[in-house]
């Protein structure tokens, strides 16, 4: 035990891995330059569903909180930015923050109720939650009830030309994307962090050590609820029309969305990022196959429980010991 | 050898990376009382685990009556005959006390042990069979917890902690009663904290340190000090 | 008198609510483990009486004599063969694997059978009533449904607390490792309580069919009223699942009442309000 040893976040290789992470980046944040415009859409898409994953997997993966209705979230970021452009005369963009605040004011009554579920049923609990609101939409006759709205088009125009239009989007949902991974990255890095560790480790001894478990839960929950809402927000700027099944749509918003963390590995930061891009290539290949592809996807998920739970990420850290995001320690022999 | 009712050859247990038992070889033979003796941690319940198959050995042969038990079920392995009270008596919360007795016998082993014989030994649980389980004291919820093992009539019983928890004068009368229980013939492995209590009872013992058997034999044949010495490993 | 004949409506579909949460009640009770494609079998179960049917002629309820047993093979085999290896201390596994088994099977059924809803026809029963007050008729087919509902609870109770099967159920929910040195193999006592949970989907799903339209993604929304009739009842309590199903049912006909729209929204509603005033549902088991 004499041998010295330090502990250490990052490796060589993961500090190369980091470097050639932040050179891929500015690529992808220069997509306008690059992209022709149906590629942008793409990617737009791409990093929505990248952040939705992102906030999944620190629900699920990282503090246990295995929600089925974030659709919940997204519908209500679209319905608000409806109702912020529509009775308040807003700039559609400027709505993000405003359902960012509305989401994290929302989910905290919401939390209050599903908490007290347990286990299992605390994710049926929020698949509840997400019905509601989906029915109280569709009982508002303002935001068009059951058959929902659309955006009158000089509220776009108000925005720039097609391609302007396109490019702040874009950039938005660029930073909005990169900001829930950051926000995760530095959560795990921080106490937050550490106490989430020691909760998955061990619940009962961590609440025995002083962790305030049910605090932190609630932070977590909080904040994903918060980015889901802006996400949802800007998911309906790009779709310029809502219906209460559209906005609350648990494949489109929850189960692709579990799908993609599950397959590409829970409780990683990676993990969601390899999904995104796995669906995206699984869906520009199978989609025409309809429900088949869901059929696969689903068997897919199934696939990955039983054999790798971690998923392919997981398969990869396994093999090569090796992380992007280096937020754990390691000891290493001086 | 053909009285020999288990056999432990060279076991080692993991839990993980972590080694719980080293190379452990034990026998017992038919009729025969053997204390377990040894502090805290150093694998007397990783041993008993591994007997009734709870856990599967990385390494070495568990034979019961010849037969390797190794690789089989928990489920198969209480068919074959062993038994065991487990530490903290682990009783059926939601079962009567004679709904735990019944399942004990699951197995339907045939053998002396039935729900009348179990009742003789232990007349308050005849009196209790309607209890939930855990509503006895704890006295009563071990005797419980001794019958249920006893009614899949055992070849071989594992005996964990009986005195865990309970009240001195209980514990006498546990032990007054464990002629009784063990004369039928069966073997015993019994775990107890107070060492003096099972080398009187013993007829042998096994003393166990940090995974390995730091010393063995006759249960009269070595001094406090020895034991004591093998027992703290100094 | 209106109001009246909604609260009877109300209680006697809330009977079809508890032959909903029974089965997912059971398995929640012997392995902790919640089915998210409970209501997908239970639509399943419905395109299966549908199949039969139209192969044998049979009137949908002697259809039971053959979907009862098919499901309960099913159950066992899924439980063996999938779902006994993703069950232990995590929790995520098997709620992973049973929500990729409901869209499987929804996305199964749409392939097999279209979108198209359906319905099983069981004649006169469907159109008789019983006049029990001036302007509350009772008609014969919910009454039947919320006869079985009683009739299945308590025998599932019988089951649970007077035989060896439910006491291999207790015990292995108990403490599951010592169940198993009683020579309890759990994987199989899983399986049983597997195919239990689906002979009352498969009846469930009968029931359903006969009573309504159905069609291959109706099973989330069953799911969730099974669901909050045994939350509101109270964890592991059966005849407090059936006072929820009888709850959430008469929420709904009163909701229905004010506002179509409203049928829906006032179940959840109500589910919620009793789960902010008491968590632990109304009657909650004690121990």
């Amino acid at each position: 035990m004499s041998q010295a040893a330090t502990i250490v976040r990052s490796t060589p290789a993961s500090r190369i891995a980091g470097l050639i992470a932040l050179a891929v980046l500015a690529g992808i944040a220069a997509a306008p330059l690059w992209a022709s415009s149906a590629d942008l859409r793409l990617i737009t898409e791409i990093l929505f569903y990248l952040a939705l994953a992102s906030m999944w997997n620190l629900l699920a993966g990282y503090a246990g909180l295995i929600s089925v209705g974030q659709h919940a979230y997204v519908g209500l970021g679209g319905y608000l930015m409806f109702s912020c452009v529509l009775f308040l005369g807003m700039n559609p963009l400027w709505s993000i923050p405003v359902a960012g605040l509305a989401g994290a004011a929302l989910s905290v009554p919401v939390a209050w109720l599903v908490f007290r579920l347990k286990g299992p049923y605390f994710a049926i609990g929020t698949w509840v939650v997400a019905e509601v609101f989906r029915l109280s939409a569709a009982q508002m006759a303002s935001v068009g009830g059951g058959s929902g709205l659309s955006i009158p088009v000089s509220v776009m125009r108000d925005l720039g030309s097609k391609d302007q239009r396109e490019t702040l989007i874009y950039l938005t949902a660029f930073v909005l994307c990169v900001g829930a991974i950051a926000l995760v990255y530095l959560l795990l890095r921080s106490r937050v962090g550490l106490a989430l560790t020691a909760i998955r480790d061990n619940e009962i001894a961590s609440s025995s050590l002083g962790v305030r478990i049910g605090r932190i839960k609630l932070f977590v929950y909080v904040a994903a609820a918060s980015v889901t809402t802006m996400i949802g927000t800007l998911i309906f700027i790009t779709k310029l029309r809502i219906s209460p099944d559209a906005a609350f749509s648990v494949n489109d918003w929850t189960v692709f969305v579990i799908f993609i963390v599950v397959i590409g590995g829970i409780g990683t930061i990676e993990g969601p990022i390899l999904g995104t891009l796995l669906y995206f290539l699984l869906r520009e290949f199978l989609a025409d196959l309809g429900a088949i592809y869901l059929m696969i996807l689903g068997a897919l998920a199934i696939v990955i429980m039983l054999a790798a739970p971690k998923g392919l990420w997981g398969l990869v850290v396994q093999r090569f010991d090796f992380s992007i995001f280096p937020v754990g320690y390691r000891v290493r022999r001086k | 050898m053909a009285d020999t009712v288990l056999d432990v050859a060279d076991l080692e247990v993991f839990y993980g990376n972590a080694q719980a038992i080293h190379g452990v070889s034990l026998t017992i033979e038919k009729g025969e009382l053997l204390s377990l003796i040894g502090s805290n941690g150093a694998g007397k319940s990783t041993l008993f685990k591994a007997i009734c198959g709870m856990v599967k050995p990385r390494a070495g042969a568990i034979r019961l009556k010849g037969q390797n038990t190794a690789r089989l079920s928990p489920a198969r392995i209480t068919e074959m005959g062993v038994a065991m009270v487990p530490e903290g008596r682990r009783l059926f919360r939601s079962l009567s006390v004679e709904e735990n007795l019944v399942l004990g016998g699951y197995v339907g082993r045939p053998g002396p042990w039935t729900l009348r014989k179990v009742y003789d030994v232990f007349p308050i649980l005849h009196e209790r069979r309607r209890y939930p389980a855990t509503a006895l004291s704890g006295g009563q919820q071990q005797m419980v917890a001794i019958g249920r093992a006893l009614m899949s009539n055992p070849d071989l019983l594992l005996l964990d902690e009986l005195s865990l928890g309970l009240a001195p004068v209980v514990i006498k009368d546990i032990y007054a009663l464990l002629p009784r229980i063990l004369g039928e013939g069966l073997s015993t492995i019994l775990v107890e904290q107070d060492v003096t209590r099972a080398m009187a009872v013993s007829d042998h013992f096994v003393c166990m340190l940090e995974g390995k058997i730091s010393l063995s034999g006759r249960s009269d044949a070595f001094t406090h000090d020895q034991i004591s010495a093998a027992y703290f490993g100094t | 008198m209106e109001w009246i004949n909604v609260i009877v409506q109300g209680v006697l579909i809330g009977g079809l609510y508890a032959l909903f949460a029974a089965g997912l009640s059971l398995i929640f009770g012997v392995m902790r483990l919640v089915n998210i494609a409970h209501g997908d079998f239970i639509v399943g179960a419905a395109y299966l009486a549908m199949v039969v049917i139209q192969a044998t002629g049979l009137h949908p309820l002697a259809s039971l004599f053959l979907v009862v047993p098919a499901m309960a093979a099913i159950g066992y085999a899924i439980q063996l063969g999938l779902l006994n290896r993703v069950l232990g201390n995590d929790i995520l596994p098997p709620l992973i694997v049973t929500f990729g088994l409901s869209i499987i099977l929804q996305n199964l059924l749409l392939t097999g059978f279209s979108a198209d809803s359906r319905k099983l026809n069981a004649g006169a029963l469907e159109t008789q009533s019983l006049a029990v007050l001036p302007g509350v008729d009772v008609g014969y087919l919910p009454l039947l449904t919320f006869v079985a509902a009683v009739a299945l609870i308590a025998g599932l109770q019988y089951l649970f607390y007077h035989t060896a099967m439910g006491r291999a159920f207790r015990a292995t929910s108990d403490d599951g490792e010592i169940a198993q040195i009683m020579g309890l193999d759990n994987r199989r006592v899983f399986a049983w309580a597997m195919s239990l949970s689906m002979s009352v989907v498969a009846i469930a799903g009968v029931f359903l069919a006969i009573r309504a339209n159905f069609d291959p993604f109706m099973g989330p929304s069953r799911l969730i009223f099974g669901f909050e009739a045994v939350i509101i009842g109270g964890l592991g309590n059966l005849w407090g699942t059936l006072a929820g199903g009888v709850i959430l049912g008469v929420a709904q006909g009163l909701g229905a009442q004010i506002d179509p729209g409203w049928q829906l929204l006032a179940g959840h509603i109500a589910f919620l309000v009793i789960l902010a005033v008491k968590p632990r549902g109304l009657f909650p088991r004690i121990d």
